[in-house]
């Protein structure tokens, strides 16, 4: 009763607060979490389109070595690696992260706990203001003298420590700081999300009631704020070796290379699951919606949930198989890498068993959800071959590798993106997507992801080694058979990209010219459909009250085949 | 009391107030970040890596002095709080200021204990044990010196019977400063182990 | 707001902090090894506890915040021991740490 009070008068003077905002203060230096999630969501989708010119330059480079690259120039060895180093890095830190966890978290989260925005708006603006700087920071290091980093994204040391080997003194030093600047500002934002989640939840909304993409957004910033704090810590003594000369990590002056190993890996490993888990959530609300189904086992999807996340910081090792660890250690992380396939295996179970029975409907976010368990299959299996360190010691830094690893971020970051974007957009927007131009985008990525990335796992068995610029220097790996495979690759991705541009016509279009979306075109349950497209400040007129799970789809004998999560009790809508 | 921000601030589900959750979280990635370091140091110092055993050429008296120095303004931040919680925003206003005060003598016997090792040539090159005590006391005093910063601000709300509830909030920062150097102390200033 | 809540004594604990703070210096003075480290670590554990339970309130707060500190401590340890397993080796079979031992740098130049 006295929050409800408090609330009218808090509505008062929120509204009263925010009246007329000045272009400034809505677009630039916004508090509303709707709108600092399009900030995130651009930012990101930017770089990804950086990242991804920086792949078609060296893949052109892979298949046609030593030939000018169209709309890019030449690449010799030291810009192949720039490039490398910065498609990773800028994929996973400037694409995976702010798209999945920061746009649609911001979004997402206090839409679908039933709240009107974040509980620290200046806070939620400031992470994304230093996020901004750091994106800007890492764009600065391509320009210095020497050019942007190049020692791969792992940046192990002494290379990435002493300008003299690496060649790029400032690029270095402004990569780690980007990185840097990153971490904090997800941390900054992640204390918004948890804290939001955990008390700014809708009254009537239990634990098991929250939907569960926002869990796993939840699980995913405490996995990524457990596992970053020794990287920063080893971020500071990196730094301090670049620009200091101090000797952390430089075996001249007593330091330790190998600790850097551990330092970057111990946050490394656990990052990968810190970008999966937000796209599993994302998959797990779009099967239910449109297999109109209840989700299979949501507290078994939670539980493996914390069981990927608690095993994550236990397999970090086998990262380092062969850089000269003991191999009885090597056994231990042999054995939990290979447990933790079991709580994900768990998790595509269920989702299988979600749609098993469902009555499907293949529309363009179904499509992305579906393609993205098999593809992920994959990734996933090729990864038990690599926790075995007895194979791992003939596939580490091969091709496999990459494959095994792109069969498993690719559907993480761009699949979930597609799929989160196709679902929400509508309620982002206020307009629908094209769904002919939706379905050919879709084919037109997918069959080339294919392309690009099953040929590498063939030509990573044969022996070919990663981030190598000229493969014609090899014997072994120069052979016709093999320079094919690398070209039918490299047309693939090219014929991926281009067809990213129907995306993006599409995306521009439909904001201005699409059909306007009803409020809940998708008949879903959750809170975030229960409001006008696209919401209006403040979001919910008047705040809800949760009755139920967010799953009840086909619920027997109710009327509708789904009973939105806010609708009293023993009232049929 | 505080009015302003969404609805979302002021709900709690957990029964715990949403800023001093937030505050929590906060330190626990702090924990990360100076625990990550300060292993880091462990992992060097129990290999035996050369250079540690000049923790003995670290003024243990300015050592102890600080962490006496730190305890105290602990003691009355905490007391600030419970000061505020009275509502007496008079006294909570006073014992900020102490507590900023002792943040500005460690500050001041850190910059003693920099210059008089850096004259007898104990850089941040020196070797490895040098480099992990700049480090982690400078990060250390950084923290120190941005506590100091947000304590002032948050005094001037108190003076005017505002946030009151912000100076239990900087206390916990306040006294997790406090732990990293109970920590950094011993190791730091304390060999022979 | 905050919930008034029983406080404990401030000045008192205080004053043990204190005295534990004398102890922590006065032990390496005897220079006994495993007396300095009981002193010194055991007592950062105790003044630890004590902060954290008495001028942070944790007697007072949900279990949940005792829980989160707990991992973060276990996690650290993780970290510690997974490494430590790794970068403390000094030898094995077809190599040694070349810091310890200087002759084997210059062999190698």
């Amino acid at each position: 009763m006295g929050q409800q009070s408090e609330s009218i008068v808090h509505e008062a003077e929120v509204h009263e607060a925010h009246h007329e905002q000045s272009f400034l203060m809505k677009y630039i230096f916004p508090l509303d979490h709707k709108m600092i999630g399009f900030q995130y969501m651009f930012t990101g989708l930017f770089m990804a389109a950086i990242g991804g010119y920086f792949a078609y330059a060296f893949r052109m480079q892979l298949a046609f070595p030593g030939a000018e690259v169209p709309l890019y120039g030449f690449v010799d060895p030291a810009n192949y690696n720039m490039l490398v180093t910065n498609h990773g890095t800028i994929m996973i830190f400037w694409v995976a992260m702010p798209v999945l966890i920061a746009a649609f978290g911001n979004w997402m989260i206090p839409l679908m706990i039933g709240c009107d925005d974040m509980v620290f708006p200046r806070l939620n603006r400031l992470s994304y203001q230093v996020f901004l700087v750091s994106a800007l920071v890492l764009i600065l290091s391509f320009f210095v003298e020497g050019g942007g980093f190049g020692g791969a994204w792992t940046s192990y040391p002494p290379l990435s420590a002493a300008a003299e080997y690496n060649l790029t003194n400032w690029g270095a030093s402004l990569w780690l700081l980007a990185v840097a600047l990153e971490i904090v500002a997800f941390l900054l934002g992640g204390i918004n999300f948890i804290t939001t989640t955990m008390n700014a939840r809708a009254p009537g909304m239990g634990m098991m009631d929250i939907p569960i993409v926002i869990w796993m957004i939840n699980i995913a910033v405490i996995l990524f704020m457990s596992s970053v704090g020794p990287l920063v810590a080893g971020a500071v003594m990196l730094f301090f070796d670049q620009r200091l000369g101090t000797s952390f990590f430089m075996p001249s002056g007593g330091g330790d290379p190998l600790l850097w190993q551990h330092l970057f890996w111990f946050f490394g490993h656990p990052e990968v699951y810190v970008v999966l888990l937000p796209t599993m959530g994302i998959v797990a609300d779009i099967i239910t919606v449109f297999s109109r189904k209840k989700l299979f086992g949501y507290r078994t999807i939670l539980y493996t949930a914390f069981g990927t996340g608690g095993l994550s910081f236990i397999v970090w090792a086998h990262h380092q198989f062969i850089a000269g660890i003991d191999p009885r250690m090597a056994n231990v992380f042999v054995i939990t890498t290979i447990l933790i396939s079991i709580p994900i295996a768990e998790m595509v179970f269920s989702y299988i068993a979600t749609l098993y029975g469902g009555s499907i409907e293949f529309s363009t976010p179904m499509l992305w959800a579906l393609s993205f368990l098999v593809s992920f299959l994959i990734g996933g299996v090729t990864g038990i071959y690599l926790g075995s360190s007895a194979m791992d010691i003939y596939f580490h830094d091969s091709y496999f590798v990459v494959a095994h690893f792109h069969y498993t971020f690719f559907p993480i970051t761009i699949i979930g993106m597609f799929a989160a974007i196709t679902f929400w957009f509508p309620k982002m927007f206020g307009r629908m997507l094209d769904e002919t131009l939706n379905k050919i985008h879709f084919w037109g990525t997918i069959i080339p992801f294919n392309g690009l990335f099953l040929p590498l796992f063939l030509v990573g068995m044969a022996g070919q080694h990663r981030r190598i610029a000229d493969y014609t220097q090899y014997p072994d790996l120069a052979s016709p058979d093999l320079q094919g495979i690398r070209i039918f690759a490299t047309v693939s991705l090219v014929i991926m990209l281009l067809f990213q541009f129907v995306f993006i016509y599409n995306f521009f279009n439909s904001i201005f010219k699409g059909k306007k979306a009803p409020m809940n075109p998708w008949r879903a349950t959750t809170l975030e459909w229960t409001i006008p497209s696209p919401p209006p400040h403040g979001n919910f007129a008047e705040m809800p009250t949760v009755y139920r799970g967010p799953y009840e789809y086909s619920v027997p004998g109710h009327d509708e085949d789904y009973w939105p999560q806010h609708i009293p009790p023993k009232s049929n809508v | 009391m505080s009015t302003h921000g969404p609805i979302a601030t002021h709900r709690t589900a957990t029964g715990i107030p949403t800023g001093r959750l937030a505050v929590w979280w906060l330190m626990a990635s702090e924990i990360f970040i100076f625990g990550g370091l300060i292993m880091c140091f462990l992992l060097f110092k129990f290999n035996n890596a050369p250079g540690f055993e000049d923790a003995s050429m670290t003024s243990t008296t300015a050592g102890a002095f600080n962490t006496f120095v730190l305890l105290t303004s602990s003691l009355t931040i905490v007391l600030a709080h419970a000061a505020a919680e009275r509502g007496d925003t008079a006294a909570s206003f006073r014992y900020i200021w102490f507590t900023i005060g002792g943040g500005l003598v460690f500050i001041l016997v850190k910059t003693y204990e920099y210059s008089t090792k850096i004259l007898h040539g104990h850089t941040l090159t020196d070797n490895i044990f040098w480099s992990f005590y700049y480090t982690a006391t400078g990060l250390h005093a950084l923290h120190v010196f941005g506590g100091m910063v947000i304590m002032a601000i948050i005094s001037f709300d108190v003076r005017k019977n505002y946030n009151l509830q912000r100076v239990e909030l900087i206390g916990i920062y306040w006294h997790f400063v406090d732990i990293v150097w109970i920590f950094l102390f011993p190791i730091l200033y304390i060999a022979n182990f | 707001m905050s919930e008034s809540h029983a406080h404990p004594n401030y000045v008192k604990i205080w004053f043990w902090l204190l005295i534990l703070l004398a102890i922590s210096v006065a032990g390496p003075m005897l220079e006994i090894p495993w007396f300095t480290v009981l002193t010194a670590f055991g007592i950062a554990l105790i003044k630890t506890f004590m902060v954290a339970a008495n001028f942070m309130h944790l007697r007072f707060e949900k279990k949940l915040i005792w829980y989160l500190l707990i991992i973060c401590v276990v996690l650290l340890g993780v970290f510690f021991f997974g490494t430590a397993a790794d970068v403390m080796k000094t030898s094995g079979q077809q190599w040694k740490d070349c810091i310890e031992d200087k002759t084997c740098i210059e062999q190698r130049l």
